[in-house]
Parts: structure tokens; C-alpha cells; sequence
């Protein structure tokens, strides 16, 4: 029996970029909140930042949990821009700043607003709750995964329907 | 722990944590807010492998670390798993977000990456999640300094 080429062909498109990047970024990102966890015992979130670096200029009382640890949070991220600027130097086609996003201002802006809102009610965010707490077997991680996965494609695709690209 | 009793390597370990996992923001490029929203679109499911490649990592850590090591050297506290309390607003918060990351294809740490590969527009989504999070700050603070016996409820 012959493989349908046209099945072939519909399960390759699932991967046009092929796996091999995000597989191995994937990796990397595991290992960055590793080589914390194991040195320090702390699961590194990305999303606890926000809220730690407005205690530098904020008295609000949300904020003043996060004082005790809002430096090395400030450290955590700015690893995380020159780990990515690293990857843009080494690697990236065309090298550092030859790429900006196409997505429209308001969408940032107004998705990085929910983004605020939601990560911090939400108790976190793609690496707290979907690397840290997946990889703890967190029910509340799951929970939490799945419910922001499925209202970001539904949002995604309606977006999409209404014909805004990109 | 007071920050004069830190081990002199917590630092420099948090950024170099810091370092491989942006490297790997970037070489995935989830930095790049097209690709994640191809994803929601379901015209390129590469973003399954980030986010499981790096839970499958950081499971094995989870499970080994404990075993090994009777505490983490540099702090001496306990191995633990990520485990929050369940309630509504991990429900509640995570449709919000989920709609924001729907929107604009940038969560909080693809976007610090997002900013260090050059994408300066990132900025836009960067400046909203700091509004964002100081808005609910703003509301929590009022909302738990009015009933006492919410505060410190997480």
C-alpha cells in the first residue's frame, strides 16, 4: 500500500518550519528555569516581574510582596533580553534588530494590557504556569494552561475572521 | 532571607538562568508575535514543542533535584513542585490573559525577548502589561486593604 501523498503532504503542514527550532528552544527554555530551580529551589516566572518592578515606584500594598525579591526578578529579565539578544547576533537572519513585528500597535497595546491583567489574577503566566507548572504536574497549572490556550485561539480566530492581519 | 545573607553566586546564577532561557525565547521564536498567532491559527503547531519541550525539562528537574539533593545549595530551602491553590481567578485570569495573548501573540517573557532581539515595537505590548499589571494592583489593593479578611489571600 502507497502512502496518499495528499495525507503526506497535510501532515507536514503542520510543521512548515519544521520542529527542530521550537524543539530545541524549548529545550533551552527548560533549562534556563532549571539551572535556577536547582541552584536556588525558586520556579522563575516571567509574568511576577510586572508586578515586582512597579514596587520601585509604587506604594500600592498589591505590590509590596514582591519587594523582598524584585532584584533578582530585575536580573532574571534582563537575562532574558540579552540571552534573546545573543540568539539575534549569533543567529538570527540578517542579525540583531532585522526583525520588528508587523502586528499592529493596538493589538500590542491592548493585548499586553489583558496580558498584565490576566497573568497576574490568573497566578501566572506561559513559563510560571506552562513550563514551572506543568513540569510540577500543577492540577492548577493545567486548569490554568488550558484556559488560556483555548480563549487565545478562539480570540486568535475571530480576530482573524474579522479580517485583521496581521 | 535578606539580601546581605545571599550567596554570592545566587545572582550571577539567576542571570545566567536568565541568559539560556531568553536564548531559548529567541531560537524558538516565540519572540516573534506572527509566529505564536500561526499557532493560534493553527497554520503552525511548532509552539506545542516549546512550551512541553521545556515542561518535559523542567519535569525531570522536579522529579531528580529532591532526590539528589537534600536542599538547593545556594539557599538552602526545599525542593518544591510549582503548586498553586485553585480558585476562580485562575479560571478568571487566565481567559483574560488568553484573550490578550489571542490579541497581540506576546506573553510577558516571549516579550522581554522579543525587545532584546530588537524588536523595539514590542515596546507597545510591553508598556500595556505594565499598565495592565498596575491596574489590577491598583483594584487588589483597594479591594483587600477595604476586607481585612482578604489580605494575603493568593
Amino acid at each position: 500500500m502507497l502512502t496518499d501523498p495528499a495525507a503526506l503532504q497535510t501532515g507536514l503542514d503542520l510543521f512548515p518550519n519544521g520542529i527542530s527550532r521550537y524543539a530545541i528552544g524549548g529545550i533551552f527554555v527548560g533549562l534556563g528555569a532549571v539551572v535556577i530551580y536547582v541552584a536556588t529551589g525558586i520556579s522563575a516566572g516571567a509574568s511576577t516581574f510586572l508586578e515586582s518592578t512597579l514596587s520601585y515606584v509604587s506604594g500600592q500594598s498589591r505590590f509590596q510582596r514582591y519587594v523582598a525579591s524584585r532584584d533578582w526578578r530585575l536580573v532574571f529579565t534582563f537575562g532574558i533580553v540579552a540571552g534573546a539578544a545573543v540568539y539575534a547576533l549569533a543567529f538570527q537572519d540578517g542579525g540583531w534588530g532585522a526583525y520588528t513585528t508587523d502586528v499592529d500597535a493596538w493589538r500590542l497595546l491592548l493585548g499586553g494590557v489583558l496580558v498584565g491583567v490576566g497573568t497576574r489574577i490568573g497566578k501566572g503566566c506561559t513559563s510560571g504556569h506552562g513550563v514551572c507548572g506543568v513540569g510540577s504536574a500543577s492540577r492548577t497549572s493545567l486548569v490554568g494552561v488550558a484556559t488560556f490556550l483555548l480563549v487565545a485561539i478562539g480570540t486568535a480566530q475571530l480576530v482573524a475572521a474579522l479580517g485583521v492581519t496581521p | 532571607m535578606s539580601n546581605t545573607d545571599r550567596h554570592p553566586l545566587f545572582i550571577p546564577v539567576i542571570l545566567v538562568g536568565g541568559l539560556i532561557f531568553g536564548f531559548g525565547l529567541g531560537y524558538s521564536h516565540m519572540a516573534r508575535p506572527e509566529v505564536v498567532l500561526n499557532f493560534l491559527q493553527f497554520e503552525d503547531f511548532g509552539l506545542v514543542f516549546v512550551m512541553f519541550g521545556g515542561a518535559a525539562v523542567t519535569g525531570v528537574a522536579y522529579a531528580v533535584a529532591p532526590r539528589l539533593l537534600d536542599s538547593a545549595p545556594l539557599t538552602g530551602d526545599d525542593f518544591e513542585r510549582r503548586l498553586k491553590s485553585f480558585d476562580r481567578n485562575v479560571v478568571v485570569g487566565g481567559a483574560i490573559f488568553g484573550a490578550g495573548w489571542g490579541l497581540s501573540g506576546i506573553c510577558p517573557g516571549a516579550a522581554y525577548a522579543s525587545f532584546g532581539i530588537g524588536n523595539v515595537t514590542i515596546l507597545w505590548a510591553l508598556a500595556g502589561m505594565f499598565i495592565g499589571a498596575y491596574a489590577q494592583g491598583v483594584w487588589r489593593s483597594r479591594t483587600h486593604d477595604a476586607d481585612p479578611a482578604t489580605a494575603g489571600a493568593d
